[in-house]
């Protein structure tokens, strides 16, 4: 067990020459990795769970159905898969705010928000999120829960993955199942923020 | 084991860093280190449980100090090691490697075609590697139960975090069964186990000077982590 803190310089090589052994052990491939990499920078991400809950805003037994099986619901539209193979949905609404974490390492659903941000990976948030969820919220990710809303935090200790149901903002009357999605950002997914405001 | 992965609650940690955008992946060593969960998984270095456990074996100062995917490095080197996958020979060509990398930085990969493995990866994204397994033992707990988490220390692997040990909530969703993580984590079978939701109230975890107000925590336990709560009165 190392006490040595490397450099970026020093992972990258290190993780380069693991890297080379593997791919001559034929565990991994240069077009594999391409392929992966491809998938989460392009392919997977909190545009397919923004389809989700704008579906759930306009179509009142779909919300229903995603509350009862999200990984059911989210199948209708072909997402699911690695991380997020047994998915719950929590809903945010006038007296209740959720918002998640993995206080034991990263655990996230990719399958609707894609791969997590580092801030959700990394200690503070962890530690913090659930002992002073409202003060993290208000001081580092600037959103006020109103002291009469009920603050549920979800940590993510087994392979359940849960994730937000964001209230619909708002002046949202008589827009599209597209335009809806393109307010719900992977902030309120995760519950660290609302849904964005349509621009008037 | 109680290391320092355990955060919950942890305090003196600072603000959590949020910055306005960034890309998936910050440097190309991420991507690779990404690829290797997936892919030595397949190679069969370790199941998900075990990946984590390996992470919770680094250094605690650097577990806290390093880059997240770094702690993807560090676990498949230990299991690597630890199930004789990587032989001495490939452990003294690593540090070579390294050492050459290091100095040639921008030198390329060896290359190798196998349209198997780009295949394995098509298919495992969308299907996933479910953790859900069947067993024939019946529930011993219901929605509504009041239960209280076992308060001893285990050693290796476990989900059961410390904040939540010896608290008392109730459950409030039960998902049937799942492999156990503290028996497939420490190099043990599935040994499927009933997984619960379990609310506490902020007050019962953290004391009522220090609860934040009109707040729950849900936490979610396997049944052997749980017994039947006898006092009432705190429960969530």
């Amino acid at each position: 067990m190392s006490e040595h803190v490397r450099s970026q310089e020093e992972i990258a090589a290190r993780v380069k020459a693991l890297e080379s052994i593997l791919i001559d052990k034929g565990i991994m491939t240069t077009t594999a990795i391409d392929r992966l990499v491809e998938i989460y920078e392009n392919e997977v991400g909190p545009q397919l769970g923004a389809k989700v809950v704008a579906r759930a805003w306009k179509d009142p037994a779909f919300k229903e159905r995603l509350l009862e099986d999200a990984t059911k619901a989210c199948a209708e539209f072909g997402i699911g898969g690695l991380q997020g193979e047994d998915m719950v949905v929590v809903e945010n609404t006038a007296d209740v705010h959720n918002v998640i974490v993995c206080t034991l390492c990263s655990c996230y659903p990719w399958p609707v928000l894609g791969l997590p941000p580092n801030w959700y990976k990394e200690p503070a948030y962890r530690a913090r999120i659930v002992k002073e969820p409202r003060k993290v919220l208000r001081e580092d990710f600037g959103y006020d829960v109103p002291g009469s809303v009920e603050v549920r935090v979800w940590d993510s200790s087994s392979e359940m993955r849960y994730w937000v149901l964001p209230a619909p903002p708002q002046g949202t009357d008589g827009l599209s199942e597209d335009e809806l999605a393109s307010l719900v950002t992977r902030d309120s997914m995760i519950g660290v923020g609302p849904a964005a405001s349509p621009v008037s | 084991m109680n290391g320092v992965h355990d955060l919950g609650g942890t305090d003196g940690l600072g603000r959590v860093e949020v910055p306005d955008s960034e890309p998936v992946f910050r440097a190309e060593w991420e991507k690779a280190a990404f690829a290797m969960f997936s892919m030595c998984f397949r190679a069969g270095y370790f199941g998900v449980d075990e990946f984590r456990y390996g992470i919770e074996q680094m250094h605690p100062a650097v577990y806290l100090l390093s880059p997240y995917y770094e702690h993807w490095l560090h676990t498949v080197e230990h299991y690597g090691k630890a199930k004789g996958l990587l032989s001495p020979e490939d452990l003294e060509e690593l540090d070579r490697r390294t050492q050459y990398y290091l100095e040639h930085p921008d030198e390329p990969l060896p290359q190798r075609d196998d349209s198997e493995l780009v295949a394995f990866v098509e298919a495992v994204v969308p299907a996933g590697a479910p953790a859900a397994r069947k067993s024939d033992k019946a529930p011993k707990f219901k929605v509504g139960d009041t239960v209280t988490v076992r308060a001893d220390s285990p050693l290796g692997h476990t989900r059961r975090a410390r904040y939540i040990r010896g608290r008392t909530g109730e459950i409030v969703l039960a998902h049937g069964t799942f492999i156990y993580p503290d028996s497939a984590g420490n190099g043990g079978g599935d040994a499927p186990e009933h997984v619960y939701t379990v609310k506490f109230s902020n007050a019962e975890l953290w004391g009522p000077d220090t609860a934040e107000p009109n707040g729950v925590v849900y936490f979610d336990v396997w049944e052997p982590y749980i017994t039947p709560a006898h006092t009432t009165g705190a429960a969530a």
